[in-house]
């Protein structure tokens, strides 16, 4: 049932029981507010969402009261206005003007709130509360003058993990977020989401310390690689580092959360040591760096003839590049792909939110990989199960798999041994050709999540030296040795691979837009 | 008798036994013709009970004055869930001292009344939630309900009527705003005594998430004797719009403080010189607050123009709230009185909301600077303001309590704060 009312002069339609404040942000109407969150139930003790209601006695929340036919809201009117002025200049009364030390300055919304409607100057002459400084445990630091009590990371603890943690201690202006006892956060598996929704710096994460600014800070939607859950997230560079990993709304697959693990594991992504050219070596223990034109026309010359095909491809490449491995192996004459990730015993779930879990399978795609038709090997910890691959006698192509656990003589027996990989290992020591690839972190692309949903990322770090997309170097091999056209962007590879794997069929880069599409097929990852 | 004080132009209607410990054993209080308005009511639809209360008028005696009967009829016609009465004996507004003497001078009447409450309102549990720091009235009653369960007038069947009521006596663990009707529902499930957003309202969802009554001592107090004479006979005492007897708790600077039953409408500055028997050593009257802490103080002259009633309150600028006349004679300070009530609010407000949690504290301290000198004419105008800004902004009332006696004070003996303001100058000057 929709019901109509009247908001800043604009008539609005909404759903019954929709709050004032949802309703207001249909039109772009932001209300402040600090212990609102849309994942979470409202106690409305903020007061900073408080609209004028013609027709009500006083102001009223507009995160608790609901719609009404006929109802005129007022979210800018002096009334309104003056009460958030009111309630901001509370909170200034005992929050300390740390801002140039404190890591949420420049997205902290007290900041921004009391920029915008709050009073020129305060009028407190009294000395300010002090608590200090808490360890929480995990990876949460708590810096109690900041807090605004808006209880935000209580009721996240208690409804979403439901993990009761955390918890208002003492009353009134004494009153203080802690932990039970000495136990704190320490083995709860969802605790970095206190530090996003904590409106203020008062919970801050230990890892970010005082590592960068926010303003200094890029944003990249991108897709979280540590599970197959796909959590939306975004990468948080500076200088092309990851600085950290946020969780990016989306209803459906994550809502506003994503997992400490997936959040703590960044640090890959920034490792040195890089392979920065395309290598050819030469079979004595000599390699030599050339560049991309030369490596690709020597290695389609040793390719003819080289015999049946065995690829082994990592389930963090993404459905581009698994896609143009596919086209390759065929071109090449066909011949079997596997690929090794590694499986958690148990699934670990967001009990508020059980749509959302960190997955049995940690790599990103092991569904696109499984929808391309490769083959599941090795164990559950992602070593083993190469051993007809490692002494193929025919053309052997590694993608992305670093085969750390490999022995030295990988390989060794190939009559074409091709390596796209970002870092050497002694496994790769016996390739022919040693081919530099982008990271997910460098470039565009898809992957597809445990429900079959795909999901676009963007390139959120420069790449170093030569490394190019592995769609775009095994593309031009493809494009050399068929009809194909080379792929000139990840969408042209997403294209490509539309057409040629029926799951994927009539899906496109616009279509699956931020938010993803699902595959034609229902998915089932082996295993699950 | 003895009771600390009595005055002939009382009417003792609930007070009638007040120092009388004999009256406490359910005997006696039977022997007296108590429990005969439960059997009066059990006997009757629970709709006619709330029609009797309904035609006495009884408005609640915590302090807002709601009628009773109309409270009682917002609850469910038809049962699909538990009901539950709640009897907040929460009594914390500093200056008030009444729940705490029915409680202990007659538990019977009181367990009568929630008896038939419960009736009328179709719950099947009471819960007595009386105030931690009452050791002997919370003794007392847990006696009395145990006395009341061997007689059958608890349980069930009672009085062979088919009706089954079963009383809980819940100990408070001392906090003010518990005595809040939402907040006191969250501290009875084991929560945080914090006050809830209304909507929705206790009679749609209540204590335990099911439709709930929360009605004072003194108002469940009245009804036994309400059922048993009708309502008509309620209303030979009071004015139109507030009948009956009530009880007036005073404290402070006169003669015989105390407990007095009055008709609602006594004039307040009777209450004063008559029956508490004038200013104590004979001092001039300077302020009165006549409804507990949380409402605004009136001066001298107003109080001589003060009816005691709902309505007669409001007339001089202030409220009846639950009756506790707190007077102040002319050596007074107010600015320390008004303090230490702003520093009582500070140190309960359960810290929700942030005007409250905040704004209790700050305007402490400018008091308290004030206090000690060091004020400026500046921050009166902030405490206008600022309180002003803790009125109708808060989940529960407790934040606007502050602003009554801030406020007021500040309007009736602006001088007084001055005085110590320019006190403070000529000290910084020197």
């Amino acid at each position: 049932m929709p019901v109509t009312l009247t908001i800043d002069g604009q008539e609005v339609t909404v759903p019954k029981g929709t709050t004032i404040l949802e309703a207001a942000k249909t039109i772009g109407q932001q209300v402040p507010h600090y212990c609102y969150h849309p994942g979470m139930s409202s106690p409305a003790m903020c007061r900073l969402c408080l609209v004028e209601v013609e027709g009500a006695p006083k102001p009223m929340p507009s995160c608790v009261t609901t719609v009404m036919d006929g109802q005129v809201v007022h979210t800018q009117s002096e009334e309104a206005t003056a009460s958030r002025k009111a309630v901001l200049e509370f909170y200034l009364v005992n929050h300390p003007l740390d801002c140039p030390i404190c890591d949420m300055s420049g997205e902290c919304s007290l900041q921004d709130y009391v920029h915008e409607e709050g009073r020129d100057s305060g009028r407190s002459r009294e000395p300010k509360r002090v608590f200090g400084r808490d360890d929480f445990g995990g990876d949460v630091l708590f810096y109690g003058d900041r807090c605004v009590m808006c209880t935000r990371c209580v009721r996240f603890m208690s409804e979403v993990e439901q993990d009761t943690r955390l918890t208002v201690v003492d009353r009134g202006n004494r009153s203080v977020i802690d932990t039970f006892f000495e136990e704190g956060l320490d083995g709860t598996n969802w605790h970095g989401n206190i530090v996003d929704i904590c409106p203020v710096g008062a919970l801050v994460s230990k890892d970010f310390l005082h590592k960068a600014r926010a303003w200094d800070l890029e944003h990249t939607p991108s897709i979280c690689t540590s599970c197959s859950q796909g959590c939306n997230i975004d990468l948080h560079t500076r200088d092309n580092l990851v600085q950290r990993l946020k969780p990016r709304e989306n209803l459906d697959v994550n809502g506003w959360w994503m997992c400490d693990h997936g959040r703590e594991n960044y640090e890959w992504i920034n490792q040195g040591t890089r392979i920065e050219a395309p290598l050819v070596r030469d079979g004595n223990g000599g390699s030599k760096a050339v560049d991309w034109k030369e490596v690709l026309g020597a290695l389609l010359e040793q390719a003819n003839g080289a015999g049946a095909v065995k690829a082994v491809a990592s389930p963090l490449a993404s459905n581009e590049d698994l896609g143009a491995l596919k086209a390759l192996v065929e071109a090449l004459g066909g011949g079997e792909t596997v690929y090794r990730s590694a499986r958690a015993e148990e699934e670990i779930v967001l009990k508020g939110f059980p749509s959302l879990a960190r997955r049995k399978d940690l790599a990103a795609n092991t569904t696109g990989a499984e929808l391309m038709g490769l083959e599941r090997a090795g164990a559950d910890d992602a070593t083993g199960g190469l051993a007809d691959v490692a002494g193929h006698d025919g053309v052997l192509v590694v993608l992305g798999d670093a085969l750390e656990d490999q022995p030295a003589d990988f390989g060794k027996n190939a009559a074409l041994y091709v390596f796209l990989g970002s870092h050497e290992s002694e496994a790769s020591a016996n390739a022919s050709f040693v081919l530099p690839v982008t990271t997910f972190a460098e470039q565009e692309g898809t992957f597809t999540n445990v429900a079959g949903r795909v999901q676009r990322f963007w390139p959120g770090l420069q790449a170093p030296g030569m490394a190019r997309p592995p769609w775009l170097i095994l593309g031009a091999l493809v494009a050399e040795l068929t009809e194909a056209d080379l792929p000139r962007t990840a969408a042209d590879a997403f294209a490509a691979l539309a057409s040629a794997v029926p799951a994927f069929s009539g899906l496109t880069y616009d279509d699956i837009g931020t938010r993803g599409a699902l595959v034609n097929e229902p998915v089932q990852l082996s295993g699950d | 008798m003895a009771y600390p004080y009595v005055s002939d132009r009382e009417v003792r209607v609930l007070s009638t036994y007040f120092g009388d410990p004999k009256q406490r054993h359910i005997e006696t209080y039977v022997k007296r013709g108590g429990y005969s308005a439960l059997e009066k009511a059990l006997g009757m639809g629970p709709d006619d009970v709330v029609e009797i209360v309904k035609s006495s008028g009884l408005r609640g005696r915590g302090g807002a004055g709601f009628p009773t009967g109309v409270k009682w009829s917002f609850m469910p016609k038809e049962k699909k869930k538990a009901h539950y009465l709640l009897c907040n004996a929460d009594e914390s507004e500093p200056g008030t001292f009444k729940d705490r003497e029915l409680m202990r001078w007659d538990p019977h009447q009181l367990i009568e009344g929630c008896l038939i409450g419960a009736h009328a309102i179709r719950a099947q549990h009471v819960y007595i939630y009386c105030r931690g720091e009452f050791f002997e009235a919370n003794q007392v009653l847990a006696r009395a309900v145990e006395d009341a369960y061997a007689k059958g007038y608890i349980g069930e069947n009672i009085l062979d009527s088919g009706h089954d009521i079963e009383v809980t006596v819940h100990q408070g663990a001392g906090a003010y705003i518990c005595g809040e009707e939402t907040g006191m529902m969250n501290s009875l499930e084991g929560r945080r005594g914090e006050p809830r957003i209304k909507p929705p309202f206790p009679a749609a969802v209540g204590a335990f998430g099911k439709p709930s009554t929360i009605n004072n001592v003194e108002t469940l107090c009245a009804i036994p004797h309400i059922v048993k004479n009708g309502g008509e006979w309620y209303r030979q005492w009071g004015t139109e719009k507030s009948p009956g007897t009530k009880l007036f708790c005073v404290s402070g600077h006169v003669i015989k403080p105390g407990n007095y039953e009055l008709p609602l409408g006594f004039p307040l500055i009777e209450l004063i010189e008559d029956v508490c028997g004038g200013m104590k050593d004979g001092n001039a009257l300077k302020a009165v607050i006549p409804g507990g802490s949380s409402v605004p103080l009136i001066n001298a002259e107003e109080a001589r123009a003060c009816k005691l009633d709902y309505e007669g309150c409001v007339d001089v600028g202030t409220m009846l709230g639950c009756a506790s006349v707190i007077v102040m004679d002319e050596a007074t300070d107010i600015v320390k009185q008004v303090r230490r009530m702003v520093d009582f609010y500070a140190h309960e407000s359960c810290g929700q909301c942030t005007p409250c949690r905040e704004g209790t504290t700050w305007t402490a301290q400018i008091l308290r600077r004030i206090e000690n000198g060091k004020g400026t004419e500046d921050d009166l105008d902030t405490l206008m303001e600022m309180t002003q800004n803790m009125v109708g902004t808060t989940i529960c009332v407790l934040s606007d309590s502050v602003a009554a006696p801030v406020q007021s004070s500040i309007e009736k003996f602006r001088d007084e704060y001055l005085a110590l303001i320019r006190r403070g100058e000529r000290v910084g000057a020197a």
